[in-house]
């Protein structure tokens, strides 16, 4: 208990776990320089082709050629103003529908077999349908991102608001509550968790929903480098996008996860 | 005079498959400042009961008079306490204990003045920054009824109050919570399945039967003890008369 002077078993202990974490964190580095090198190797011996698996040191190159071209960073961020607008988008609304729904039983018995069954549809087949009336641009874009990740926010904010403690809605009832009072003092906050939580899944379908948008309609952003490096036989294009739009993605969904943990500490 | 008053109220729960009897025909009058507390068989409707006077349900029949008036609802003159403290986690005790006031706009000078003296009283001030994980489970219950006593309530209904607290606790709590409620003059109807508890806090035990809830009797509790207390209570001789008194009459039509 004397946290001062640990004892003995405790220094061990602790001196055990960081031995352990360490062993990770390094066997997780070596697969990836293991995995870079053969790749490289691979490619230079000419054991694997080139031109169809691409190769680290050609990705660099490309990397360094787009970066002096000056296009890479634009096209990078494009395609992350169109996810995050499209994530923030999607909560705010599903949060809001969710709302609507919670407020109204009659509303949410009507509206359900629809929920069920948009949700169930696969979202990026309305991408054609939400182009010719949106448009050939960012708007069709972030529509798409945003009715990929809308109705699971609908339904799973839905299910935490339907959740609450049943004891609680009744005690602030015992006070005189009226059903905004139970929106604002007990559902919500209680649900706060719930809807942080959604904003993580979020972000994933976003930049599912981003990268099919400009699939199939961007003249810039990460999917639209894809697409073209494909179309021109570039895969060392290709190969370089989706590397950064792992790391954006990672990036991305490590802020989210941070922010929970702080909003919900 | 009558404080409260239950005339022959009776509550049907309508299912489609079925209807439901839960309460059948109950009237009986509680005095100011009594303590009254309602035992009878897990599930029998005793918690209807409750629900019905503070009117979070419509009885199917019958009607309730508060100071010889029929009852009106939401009513200001009723404090409720649950099994569970439903305390909220996001709020900090303090916020706790105000939150009815800021629910009926009540949240002025003399309102928080009267919540921090009970705060005082009750040996919560050093918590009152505290979020409700920090503290023990006598702790958050006795935060549950200082939440209702800031409303000023007139007559406080608690529901099966300790059960959620392990036995020794719930002894302590129980003689906490009866000293504060007997020091501040509310009047209480109380619910519970323990008879012992309930011989050891009532001034008057109801006895229900099984669903449907009918009263089959109703016991005054006369103990000879000085400055009664829920756990003086329990050395009274007459204690383990009254205690086979309720259990015969709880045994007759159950199992």
């Amino acid at each position: 208990m004397n946290t001062n002077t640990p004892s003995k078993e405790h220094l061990e202990y602790i001196s055990k776990i960081k031995h352990k974490n360490m062993l990770i964190t390094i066997t997780r580095i070596l697969i990836l320089v293991i995995f870079i090198a053969q790749w490289e190797l691979t490619a230079r011996l000419n054991i694997v082709d080139p031109f169809l698996v691409s190769q680290p040191s050609r990705i660099f190159k490309t990397f360094i050629k787009l970066m002096q071209e000056g296009n890479l960073i634009r096209h990078t961020y494009v395609t992350c103003i169109e996810t995050i607008i499209g994530f923030t988008l999607g909560t705010i609304i599903g949060t809001l529908i969710a709302i609507i729904l919670w407020l109204s039983d009659f509303t949410n018995k009507v509206l359900e077999p629809y929920l069920v069954v948009l949700n169930a549809l696969p979202k990026i087949a309305l991408g054609p349908i939400l182009i010719f009336w949106i448009g050939n641009g960012q708007p069709a874009i972030i529509i798409i991102a945003l009715t990929i990740s809308l109705i699971v926010t609908i339904i799973s904010v839905l299910t935490g608001f339907n959740n609450v403690d049943e004891d609680m809605i009744k005690l602030v009832k015992t006070f005189g509550a009226n059903k905004y009072q139970i929106l604002k003092y007990v559902v919500l906050p209680s649900s706060f968790p719930t809807i942080v939580s959604t904003l993580k899944i979020n972000v994933g379908l976003s930049w599912v929903g981003v990268i099919v948008g400009e699939f199939l309609v961007a003249k810039e952003g990460l999917g639209f480098l894809i697409v073209f490096g494909g179309q021109v036989a570039q895969l060392d294009m290709v190969m370089l996008s989706i590397i950064i739009l792992s790391i954006v993605a990672y990036i991305m969904y490590a802020i989210v996860n941070r922010i929970e943990q702080k909003l919900i500490k | 005079m009558d404080k409260l008053v239950l005339k022959n109220i009776s509550m049907i729960y309508q299912t489609i498959e079925t209807e439901t009897k839960a309460v059948e025909d109950i009237s009986f009058n509680i005095k100011d400042g009594e303590f009254v507390v309602i035992v009878g068989p897990s599930g029998c409707g005793k918690s209807t009961i409750l629900s019905i006077i503070a009117g979070l349900i419509n009885p199917s029949y019958g009607e309730i008079y508060l100071d010889g008036e029929k009852i009106s609802y939401p009513c200001n003159k009723i404090g409720y306490m649950f099994q569970k403290d439903t305390l909220f986690e996001w709020r900090t005790i303090f916020k706790n204990i105000t939150l009815g006031l800021e629910i009926r706009k009540e949240l002025t000078k003399e309102n928080l003045n009267y919540a921090n003296i009970l705060i005082e009283k009750y040996g919560l001030a050093s918590f009152k920054n505290y979020y409700p994980r920090q503290l023990s489970g006598g702790m958050r219950q006795r935060v549950a009824l200082i939440r209702t006593l800031v409303l000023n309530p007139e007559i406080l209904l608690l529901d099966e109050p300790f059960s959620a607290l392990d036995y020794h606790t719930r002894l302590l709590v129980a003689d906490e919570i009866y000293k504060i409620i007997k020091a501040e003059g509310k009047t209480a109807v109380m619910v519970t399945h323990d008879i012992a508890e309930a011989i050891s806090l009532a001034d008057r035990v109801i006895v229900l039967s099984s669903r449907p809830a009918r009263i089959k009797t109703i016991i005054d509790i006369k103990l000879s003890v000085n400055n009664k207390t829920p756990l003086l209570s329990r050395n009274a001789p007459e204690f383990k008369d009254y205690f086979n008194l309720i259990w015969k009459e709880l045994d007759k039509n159950e199992y």
